[in-house]
């Protein structure tokens, strides 16, 4: 695909035009799932487990059964020998209910479903479960210690789409996943070092809060199941229901309404399984809405340790890396493995390193599930790389800005061998960034400011399909299997069909997210979604052109070549005649319509993985209160290198959403496990970011250089400026005081003691960078 | 029990269970399902709908407290097919992306432009503290507020 409109050229993209779903969401007419009532509906609600480890000893429910209101039971023996309990996209480890075990507290026992939610809940009271405790591990060290008890007793499938290819881990351990990145010679390049800086660092368990918690809607009957859900990749979802129960893939169908956050949180399956389990067993469509405090123990983000050792020489140049990586991964796998993978690739940052060697870990216990979190991987790992790239450029004395600067890769050079090459101008990126928080100009005592970088193998597996229809009255229909998670992605598609097709915005409606009408999409995730289905709406666009072309000419008894083409139609003998003129003659009946399609696989111009390099690039300017340990963020830039931005307005958006999630698990989000409990449960101990953290200046900067393999050269956004926020304040706060934090959050407490233990004397001036 | 209240304008008088909240009624018995529940106890400001012309918490307020008030929800703001200057703004600002939080957002901003008509950042950060956004990172909402501030004056003011 090459398409050489210029920023100028474009009528429609590249504007910041009215969302298509703004009207929807601004007067409550949005329908999201949990707003979904079916007819004869019931209502799931779930027993939890409240140990983190123990055995089933006994389930007395029957007599629930029986109190007003109440139609069924389910718990792990009814699905056991008849459905197939387990799933999970990378490993089949997760059983829909607890089978015999528990393993976190917080795990699904029972369900009860009855006719309201209260006649669930009050059943719930009355069921008595009897569990023998078992040893368990809450930490990455102590499921690693020498005789230490199995999360998992047994070895269990790999599931369709683990996404990698390295090999599972042998034998029964808590490993979950072990991957191993190896190029040069590691130890050859410490060798000739003239300084090395070694550390750990540790990152918090995270939680994605999407505003709408986990919610579904299953309807099981003769003939196939059909899902409401709140989910990203709904294509996903049908394939584990159609395993589940042994169905081929057309009777599952997976619908997804407008779905309120996800952030990585809803991708791949979550609840479905289990609602599609309460309603088999209650012959009834079965809703099951899970609260805040649920959906916190159904996934979280990984909390992660990372051990790093890097060298450079008396030049600055970077001359090897070595990493270890912890992630705690939960009691089940989920998308653990990929992040664990993804951790190991994202920990060598864009530099040019010629000696690498990278170990990590995903391991299970007995905690709640860590699965994909935004950014997958890179926020915990460049969380550590980025601060010890700022820790050895103070080793040399040099400008960190600088150092950065000098061992960056270049458009174009391969920072991860056989992988594609840089497909961004980070050097620039940098600058930008730098220049954008005046860096250099001298700056108040107690404050401090920092620049930071990644990029992330994004994209995920390039395999996407979309159905565009074009009607003789210029209306148009988008069939496309991307889900809208707020992220803009209707608005986004509907602006390249407009652009190539010369439609008007509001003559095109999406359809989206219901398997059983839209064509597979792997998943909306990964930061895929603008460069993938972006670039196969493009394609079908094409494809419907070429076949408007050939109509033209029968209809006008002309030579194709002999047509000029405008935008919306052709002229012809100095007459302007419609695309939809043209369908309404071929077909000689109004109404009727052509269709375009495009297939996406791993071939051509998406040979090479990943689909292209996201680019994470960010700096703030901080000050540190050295009474309270409070830090406030007194500016933040985000550089958005996204190729061409479809829409300028919600590209920004995206890098600001996603930078205050930055700031948000850089100062003060943890889940916190005291033994085997949560004691974060809710959004009172659980703190996000509000207006009030607002930094005072914000800029987001957009660079558009067109180098993505998306459509007129973008690239996907969304996860990018998450990833540098951390190590920027890490690295901020040591500038403005002299104290090198490597765990995060940096939150007062935190802060405030290592001022106070500091051995240069605790607080000071700034270095008036 | 039987309760009455003025909902959106317009009288309504029903049964409901005196522990019902008043997300609950909105959501379940009037079908008003622009009033959203997310964190349930009373911090997040989703839910958020206008008793008397001010913002309260849906998800923790019980319903028999509105009785004999107005009720204001996301589905009662626009006039006669016409936004409310609030919710053109949010459009134009794009001060949402899931827009799960916006209908809580959108009446929260209302109720402070009733009372500020020309507040100030630190105001509006100080007013909409209590509603919770996981996407936008707050500014473009502070500054679709501040749109509608100067799209309602120009209206009364139109100089």
């Amino acid at each position: 695909m090459r398409d050489i409109k210029r920023p100028g050229d474009f009528r429609v993209v590249n504007r910041s035009v009215p969302r298509e779903d703004g009207v929807a969401k601004v007067t409550g007419q949005a329908r999201f799932t949990s707003d979904i009532i079916l007819d004869g509906m019931a209502y799931a609600k779930v027993l939890r487990s409240p140990f983190a480890h123990a055995r089933i000893l006994s389930i007395h429910a029957q007599h629930v059964s029986r109190q007003p209101g109440v139609i069924a039971v389910l718990t792990g023996d009814d699905v056991k020998g008849t459905l197939n309990p387990y799933y999970g996209h990378a490993v089949k480890d997760h059983p829909l209910i607890a089978i015999e075990k528990v393993r976190f507290v917080g795990e699904p026992v029972v369900a009860v479903i009855a006719e309201d939610e209260l006649s669930a809940l009050e059943a719930l009271e009355e069921i008595v479960v009897e569990y023998e405790e078992l040893p368990a591990v809450l930490t990455v060290e102590e499921a690693l210690a020498e005789g230490a008890p199995l999360v998992h007793e047994r070895l269990y499938r790999e599931g369709s789409f683990r996404g990698f290819e390295d090999p599972r881990p042998e034998g029964l351990t808590n490993i979950c996943q072990a991957v191993r990145v190896e190029w040069g010679d590691v130890d050859e390049g410490f060798a000739r070092a003239r300084y090395i800086v070694e550390g750990e660092y540790s990152f918090p368990m995270a939680y994605a809060y999407a505003m709408e918690p986990y919610v579904a809607i299953a309807d099981v009957r003769e003939g196939g199941v059909t899902v409401y859900t709140s989910a990203q990749h709904p294509f996903m979802v049908r394939h584990d229901l159609a395993e589940i129960f042994r169905l081929p893939l057309h009777q599952v169908r997976v619908i997804v309404p407008y779905v309120g956050g996800g952030y990585g949180s809803k991708s791949y399956t979550k609840i479905e399984p289990l609602v599609a389990a309460c309603s088999w067993k209650a012959g009834r469509p079965v809703k099951l809405q899970l609260s805040v405090e649920e959906a916190i123990v159904t996934t979280r983000g990984h909390d992660a340790r990372i051990w790093i050792r890097t060298g450079v020489d008396a030049e600055g140049r970077l001359l090897a890396r070595e990493a270890r990586i912890y992630l705690n991964t939960g009691a089940y796998a989920e998308n653990g493995p990929l992040v664990c993978k993804k951790a190991a690739h994202r920990v060598i940052g864009p530099y040019r390193i010629p000696n690498v060697r990278v170990e990590s870990y995903a391991i299970y216990t007995n905690t709640a599930p860590a699965s994909s979190f935004r950014g997958f991987g890179a926020p915990q790992v460049t969380f550590a790389a980025e601060s010890q790239i700022d820790e050895l450029a103070e080793q040399l004395g040099w400008d960190p800005v600088d150092f950065r600067l000098a061992n960056l890769a270049r458009r174009g050079e391969e920072i991860h061998p056989g992988l594609r090459p840089l497909d961004a101008d980070l050097v620039e990126d940098v600058r930008t960034a730098a220049r954008a928080l005046g860096w250099g100009t001298p700056l108040p005592p107690g404050h401090g400011r920092a620049v930071a970088c990644s990029a992330s193998d994004a994209g995920a597996e390039p395999v996407t399909s979309v159905v565009v229809r074009l009607a003789s009255d210029q209306s148009c229909t988008i069939f496309t299997g991307s889900t809208e998670i707020g992220q803009g992605s209707r608005t986004v598609l509907a602006q390249i069909v407009a652009e190539e097709l010369g439609v008007e915005l509001e003559k095109i409606r999406i359809v989206a997210s219901d398997t059983a009408l839209t064509p597979f999409d792997r998943s909306t995730g990964a930061s895929r979604t603008t460069t993938l289905m972006g670039r196969a709406v493009w394609e079908a666009c094409q494809d419907i052109l070429a076949q408007l072309r050939e109509m033209a000419a029968e209809v006008l008894n002309v030579e194709p070549a002999a047509l000029t083409e405008e935008p919306g139609g052709i002229r012809w003998e100095g007459r302007r005649i419609s695309w939809g003129e043209i369908i309404e003659r071929y077909f000689r009946l109004p109404g009727s319509e052509v269709v375009g399609r495009a297939y996406l696989r791993r071939a051509g111009e998406l040979a090479r993985l990943p689909v292209f390099w996201e680019i994470g690039c960010a700096g703030v300017e901080i000050a540190v209160d050295e009474e309270t340990g409070v830090i406030r963020m007194e500016r933040l830039v985000t550089v958005g290198d996204v190729g061409l931005a479809i829409h300028p307005a919600m590209a920004e958006g995206q890098d600001l959403g996603a930078a205050t999630m930055g700031y948000g698990l850089g100062l003060f989000e943890t889940l916190v496990y005291e033994g085997q409990q949560l004691v974060t449960t809710n959004l009172l101990e659980y703190r996000v970011p509000r207006f009030s953290d607002l930094p005072k200046e914000i800029q987001t900067i957009l660079v558009q250089n067109q180098d993505g393999v998306g459509p007129y050269g973008a690239k996907g956004g969304g996860e990018g400026a998450l990833n540098p926020i951390p190590a920027s304040l890490a690295n901020a706060l040591a500038r403005a005081t002299g104290v090198r934090i490597r765990e995060l959050p940096l939150t007062p407490e935190r802060v405030w003691r290592a001022l106070i233990a500091s051995p240069r004397g605790g607080p000071r001036g700034g270095k008036n960078r | 029990m039987k309760i009455a209240f003025q909902l959106n304008g317009q009288p309504v008088e029903m049964d409901i269970e005196p522990r019902e909240t008043l997300a609950e009624v909105l959501r379940n018995r009037c079908r008003l399902t622009g009033v959203k529940v997310s964190c349930g106890i009373q911090v997040c400001g989703s839910c958020t709908v206008l008793v008397d012309g001010l913002p309260v918490s849906a998800c923790t307020y019980l319903a028999y407290e509105a009785r004999g008030r107005c009720v204001t929800t996301i589905e009662g703001l626009a006039q006669n097919g016409a936004l409310h200057p609030v919710q053109q703004a949010f459009l134009d600002e794009f001060a949402f992306q899931c827009g799960f939080c916006t209908p809580g957002m959108i009446l929260t901003a209302v109720a402070l432009l009733q009372e500020k008509p020309t507040p100030t950042d630190e105001e509006i950060i100080a007013y909409m503290d209590g509603n919770l956004c996981r996407c936008t990172g707050y500014w473009p909402i502070v500054r679709a507020v501040k749109r509608a501030a100067h799209i309602m004056r120009s209206r009364e003011d139109p100089r």
